[in-house]
Formats: C-alpha cells, sequence, structure tokens
C-alpha cells in the first residue's frame, strides 16, 4: 500500500467516512474509493453491496481478484430517554457491536446504578447531543414519552442526517408529535423518517422484546437495499 | 464487521513516517471456521514488532516472518494456512478453517 493511500484512508476513517480499499491480489495494484465516489466507479454494484453488509470480500471482474476491503465507521445507537427499555436496549445493542450512549436529564431515570456499564449523559439533549458527533453512521432512538426531551433530540438527528431515526409511541401519540415537529420548522421529509411506532411489527409485549423490535428494525435500515427492504416488509 | 483496528493502520503510518520498514497482513479470504474475518489485518515492522491479528494467534508468527521478507524485496504475496494444507506451511489453525492473508509493503 502506497503511503499516500494509507494516509488517506486514516484520514477518511478519522472523519467517520466510509471508505473500500480495493486491491489486486495478484499484482498488489490498489485504490481507494470514497463512498461519495460509489456511483461514478465501474464497481459501483459491488461497492454499494460491500458497504451495505459492512464486509469485506472478493469480486472477479474481466478476469481479475479483486478484493473491497471495506471501513466502514463503527456505527453508533444514540438512545435519549434512560428509561426501562433503554435498560434491555443498550446491552442488546453492544452485543451487536454499537457504541451506544444514553442521554437523560431526568437523573432518577439517568443512573449508573440502573445503566452500569453504558456512557450515561444526564442532560438536556441541547447540552447533551452537540458534542457527541451524531452523524449518518447514527441510530438514534426517542423513548422517554416526553415531548420536552424527544422533540428537540428529534429535530437534532434530522439535521445530522441518523440513518435511522425511531421514537416511542402509539400512532395518536405519534401524530401529535408529527404536529408539534412541523409547527418548529422540521421538514416533511424527515418526519417522515422517523419509524413509530418503533420497532419491527412482531409482537413485543416486554422491553426486552422491544429492545429486540427496535435493533431488528435498525438492522434492517442499516443493511438491506431499499428493494430488498420493501421485499422484506 | 465493524471496524475496531484503527490505532492499527495509524500506527503503520506512524512507523512509515518514522523512517521504519513496515508490511501490511490483511485477511483477504476466510474458510471454514476462520478466527478472524476478512479485512482483519496485521502491522508489522523491519524490527518485528506487529500490531493486530489475522488468526488470533494461531499464524501471526508465520505472517511476521514473510512480512519482513516483503518488507525487504517490495513484492506483495499471497499467504495461505489452514489444516488442509500441511505442505506449504507447518503452521496450522487449530480451529480447522483455512485463511488467506495479503502480505503488502507499506510505503
Amino acid at each position: 500500500m502506497k503511503l499516500e493511500t494509507l494516509k488517506e484512508l486514516n484520514a477518511e476513517r478519522a472523519a467517520r467516512r466510509p471508505v473500500i480499499v480495493v486491491t489486486d491480489t495478484a499484482n498488489g495494484e490498489q485504490r481507494l474509493v470514497k463512498a461519495k465516489d460509489f456511483a461514478a466507479d465501474p464497481l459501483n454494484a459491488e461497492l454499494a453491496k460491500a458497504l451495505r453488509m459492512g464486509k469485506s470480500t472478493n469480486v472477479e471482474v474481466g478476469g481479475k481478484k479483486l478484493f473491497l476491503n471495506v471501513h466502514a465507521p463503527t456505527a453508533k445507537l444514540v438512545i435519549v430517554g434512560a428509561v426501562h427499555i433503554s435498560q434491555a436496549l443498550a446491552p442488546l445493542a453492544r452485543s451487536l457491536d454499537y457504541d451506544v450512549t444514553v442521554v437523560d436529564p431526568r437523573t432518577a431515570f439517568a443512573s449508573p446504578e440502573r445503566f452500569p456499564d453504558v456512557p450515561l449523559i444526564a442532560e438536556w439533549p441541547d447540552v447533551a447531543l452537540p458534542p457527541l458527533n451524531v452523524d449518518p453512521y447514527t441510530a438514534f432512538v426517542a423513548v422517554t414519552h416526553d415531548p420536552k426531551i424527544d422533540d428537540p433530540a428529534l429535530l437534532h438527528a434530522f439535521e445530522r442526517g441518523c440513518f435511522y431515526i425511531g421514537a416511542l409511541g402509539s400512532r395518536k401519540t405519534h401524530a401529535k408529535r408529527a404536529e408539534r415537529l412541523r409547527a418548529q420548522g422540521a421538514k416533511e421529509s424527515d418526519v417522515a423518517r422517523i419509524h413509530a411506532p418503533i420497532g419491527l411489527d412482531i409482537g413485543a409485549v416486554s422491553p426486552s422484546e422491544i429492545a429486540v423490535a427496535i435493533m431488528a428494525e435498525i438492522t434492517v435500515t442499516l443493511r438491506l437495499a431499499p428493494k430488498e427492504k420493501e421485499a422484506a416488509a | 464487521m465493524l471496524n475496531r483496528d484503527e490505532d492499527i493502520l495509524k500506527a503503520a503510518e506512524d512507523w512509515q513516517n518514522a523512517g521504519q520498514g513496515v508490511a501490511l497482513a490483511t485477511v483477504v479470504e476466510t474458510w471454514g471456521s476462520a478466527p478472524r474475518p476478512a479485512g482483519s489485518s496485521l502491522v508489522i515492522n523491519d524490527e518485528g514488532t506487529f500490531l493486530g491479528s489475522v488468526s488470533g494467534g494461531c499464524v501471526e508468527g508465520a505472517v511476521v516472518t514473510e512480512a519482513l521478507d516483503v518488507i525487504s524485496s517490495g513484492q506483495p504475496r499471497m499467504l495461505e494456512f489452514g489444516v488442509a494444507d500441511e505442505t506449504a506451511w507447518n503452521v496450522g489453525l487449530s480451529c480447522g478453517g483455512t485463511i488467506r492473508v495479503f502480505v503488502e509493503k507499506v510505503g
């Protein structure tokens, strides 16, 4: 690997931007493709799939064996609301390799006793969220049931382009929330991005089951192409 | 696979900047129950110091030896390890998998 390529790779990774290094394993020829350049690349379909799956893989193109090494940022999960569901959701998400942070200004909820192994920020969203560097590799869930906390948090998630945004509440609750967010200037396309009621419909009842439904929905959103998603729904 | 290798590739850059010879070994293919997935990497400098892993410990020694050759020759090479391949290499993967490792010089 050329030093220039390595430097570029490290810079992209530090900035949490996905890249794929394409290597011809027969002769060591190599190039680095940034995610923003996928569309114009002859290997577009292969690159897009490898990135979505987060999996390094081999492809054969024009008689050449190419190794696609995927460098995707570690996915993050920001949970707003240190509630009962979050106590199940945080460890489940960690076991799926997400970097998890829980935010809740209510110190009775956001206590280390309730969340022994998870970074916990007992601050309002406007203080807690900006330093978290919420980005397109972040899944964002708002589960406090309190508009004073959930609404500003969701507006922040829209701004940062999170790949998944979910909010707890029935259809009725969500309709009211959508109205409030629009009134605060949210775009219709952003409001439509919220998964609510949150989680895949697997008949979840207990907090742990709801956590499974949420992580399943996040996984579908992360891994499946839009067409495959329609087929799975 | 979610990438936890940040410091390894950064170390490769730092070593290179410090004027050391550096090689990068990357798992490019696995069969059976290989311990580390494709994309896992090991970086080696010309003093034989290495960081990361390609197999969880089973074949790192052999990879480092090959990497030192690659650093001096500059020619990349493909290594294959596994229980089914006793002729080429004396080291095997205790778990029964097979892996191919691409070793290249940095710089």
